[in-house]
């Protein structure tokens, strides 16, 4: 997908993800706006995929380990025909397959269940793992919050991830740089990621999340590096990028929007109200 | 003079037996293979042995993503620290999705010995039989241990297998032993108590029953080797005939294998249970044989167990 069209499908994403959590009367939308760019990019340019057969060996593998970023990965989801776009209304309802955060048995499509933070991460390097030593040549993407690099099952992945040299695994930190508590720096401060990254002995870039072109390229290096080592994307993004009052805040980390604000939402990203 | 063998010596032997047959089989460990014995494994198929070092909880998200992609994964440590610190991981990931690993821990219980609390879980049976989907079970002889890394090795899904640091005595002999899981064997049969054990306790049981014969006390003993699922049949049954069951586990006496029964029979057929185990204290340094002894869980302590309850 070109340009124009990737950001216009990042516009109809964010108006899904917003519209989905006001729906839902809850879940996180703040952390699922700022990963927009970097997801629908890797969704709709990289990433190898059938809805119609999400077991097939020749898949790439995609991780939401930050996984209360749900209505991002659905909205998307939704987009590339594993379910239809209705079924967004149903998120976080009972009996739902669009759990509050993503659930493997329930929905094809998703790899694994996640939600508990830095254990998408682990398994992702464990599914790239698996697949160097049977000298497969599927590649796993992970993505990660900023917040959630202090979990410290993360550094143990990290370290692993480079031992083994997954260079096949692609993780990448949305770094919205907010967590629920507050800024990311004032909860436990987690930069420089890059260069703690780096010298656990990964290959990093660092770009701005919202850059359509600065994404491409990111993912493009990723699939032409031949360091042997595991790639890692630091994207420096907004939280809550594209709807005025959820940027830059922890106030819609978790939260839904009022009538009012959903009203203000979806004018902002162009289009009324349902 | 009974034989004794190291269940974990058997656990390497038997990975390695079924690593040859099986390319699929992928085995994890964290700095304790020549503990654990998985470095049998890692001699034989370097390729497919993962030390993750000390980092339980990556070994078994690892662990996770390996089965993802379509391996059997045997992961190992001691089961203090694998039970204990990667608990959630193996909760919401590992047995939440069903994935096809086995968590095979060694040196559980207070026979670690000499390492002393820190080392001895005597919680990791609680800690298992509490999440859905997981299968708990614990060896009482070297033969069991094999029958069950087989069984671990061709059943689809997450399981915990609890073995210890001590060589255990062979009970079963190769021409009359098949393991059946969810199945508890009535190993002596008798009419006044029933004593239900497992890992290394049923050896003690099993003494304490001929002990008690020899003063007229016919005792049944059964060998409750798969805790959960539980044979709720064998032990209702049991209920029935001797109406007193006495539980024998190195464990705590709070969720167990005592605590299973008490919960199965409270539902189905109440009888009066006894508990046998460590009495929610922690462990400490000591030889294996004074341990048992000082936490009361020897074959004196059953057979005394048994006297006061049947008065």
């Amino acid at each position: 997908m070109d340009r124009n069209g990737l950001e216009k499908q990042c516009l109809e994403v964010r108006r899904l993800i917003v519209k989905s959590v006001y729906e839902a009367g809850s879940g996180h939308p703040g952390g699922s706006l700022s990963g927009v760019e970097l997801l629908t990019t890797l969704f709709e340019n990289f990433l190898k995929f059938d809805p119609k057969n999400p077991k097939s060996d020749s898949r790439d593998y995609f991780i939401l380990s930050k996984g209360h970023c749900a209505p991002l990965l659905y909205s998307i989801m939704a987009f590339k025909g594993y379910f239809p776009v209705e079924e967004l209304k149903t998120l976080r309802k009972l009996g739902s397959r669009l759990q509050g955060h993503p659930d493997a048995l329930k929905l094809p499509g998703i790899e694994v269940s996640t939600g508990s933070l830095g254990q998408g991460f682990g398994v992702a390097a464990g599914i790239a793992l698996s697949l160097k030593i049977d000298k497969k040549v599927n590649k796993v993407y992970a993505l990660l919050g900023d917040g959630e690099l202090q979990e410290g099952t993360v550094w143990e992945t990290a370290m692993a991830a480079s031992h083994f040299k997954l260079d096949n695994f692609c993780a990448v930190i949305d770094s919205n740089k907010f967590q629920i508590d507050g800024s990311v720096e004032t909860v436990m401060g987690v930069e420089p990621i890059k260069q703690k990254f780096e010298s656990f002995g990964w290959e990093c870039v660092q770009i701005n999340g919202h850059d359509l072109k600065q994404v491409d390229e990111a993912y493009q290096a990723f699939l032409s590096h031949k360091s042997g080592k595991p790639f890692l994307i630091v994207a420096d993004t907004l939280k809550g990028k594209g709807v005025s009052f959820m940027e830059n805040t922890e106030k819609f980390h978790g939260k839904a929007p009022s009538p009012e604000e959903f009203e203000k939402a979806m004018i902002e990203l162009g289009e009324k109200a349902l | 003079m009974k034989k004794y063998l190291a269940l974990r010596e058997i656990y390497g032997q038997k990975l390695v037996e079924l690593g040859k047959n099986d390319e699929n089989i992928f085995v994890m460990d964290a700095d304790l293979s020549g503990s654990t014995r998985t470095v049998l494994f890692k001699n034989q198929f370097p390729d497919r042995h993962f030390n993750m070092g000390i980092a339980e909880c990556n070994m078994l998200l690892f662990a996770a993503g390996a089965a993802i992609s379509g391996k059997t994964v045997f992961a190992s440590s001691f089961a203090m620290f694998e039970t204990g610190r990667a608990w959630e991981i193996i909760r919401n990931t590992i047995a939440h999705d069903n994935l096809n690993v086995k968590i095979v821990s060694t040196h559980a219980g207070i026979s670690v010995g000499e390492d002393g609390y820190s080392h001895q879980a005597n919680e990791d049976i609680a800690l298992m039989r509490a999440i859905p989907n997981m299968q708990v079970l614990c060896p009482a002889d070297a033969l069991e241990t094999g029958a069950m890394i087989e069984y671990a090795a061709e059943t689809k899904g997450p399981m915990y297998i609890r073995l210890s640091r001590e060589t255990f005595p062979v009970l079963f002999q190769e021409e009359s032993y098949s393991f059946t899981p969810n199945q508890a064997k009535v190993l002596k049969d008798g009419k006044d108590v029933t004593l239900i054990a497992c890992g290394r306790m049923v050896d003690f049981a099993l003494e304490a029953s001929h002990k008690l014969e020899d003063e007229k006390i016919s005792v049944r003993v059964l060998n409750a080797s798969s805790i959960k699922p539980m044979d709720s049949e064998a032990i209702i049954e049991s209920a029935r005939k001797t109406k007193l069951i006495i539980t024998c586990e190195e464990h705590s006496i709070i969720g167990g294998l005592g605590s299973a029964v008490i919960e199965l029979l409270s539902d189905s057929y109440p009888v009066k249970v006894i508990r046998m185990g460590l009495k929610d204290v922690f462990g400490q340094s000591g030889k294996p044989q004074e341990l048992f002894k000082f936490y009361e869980l020897s074959t004196e302590d059953i057979i005394k167990t048994v006297k006061e309850n049947l008065q």
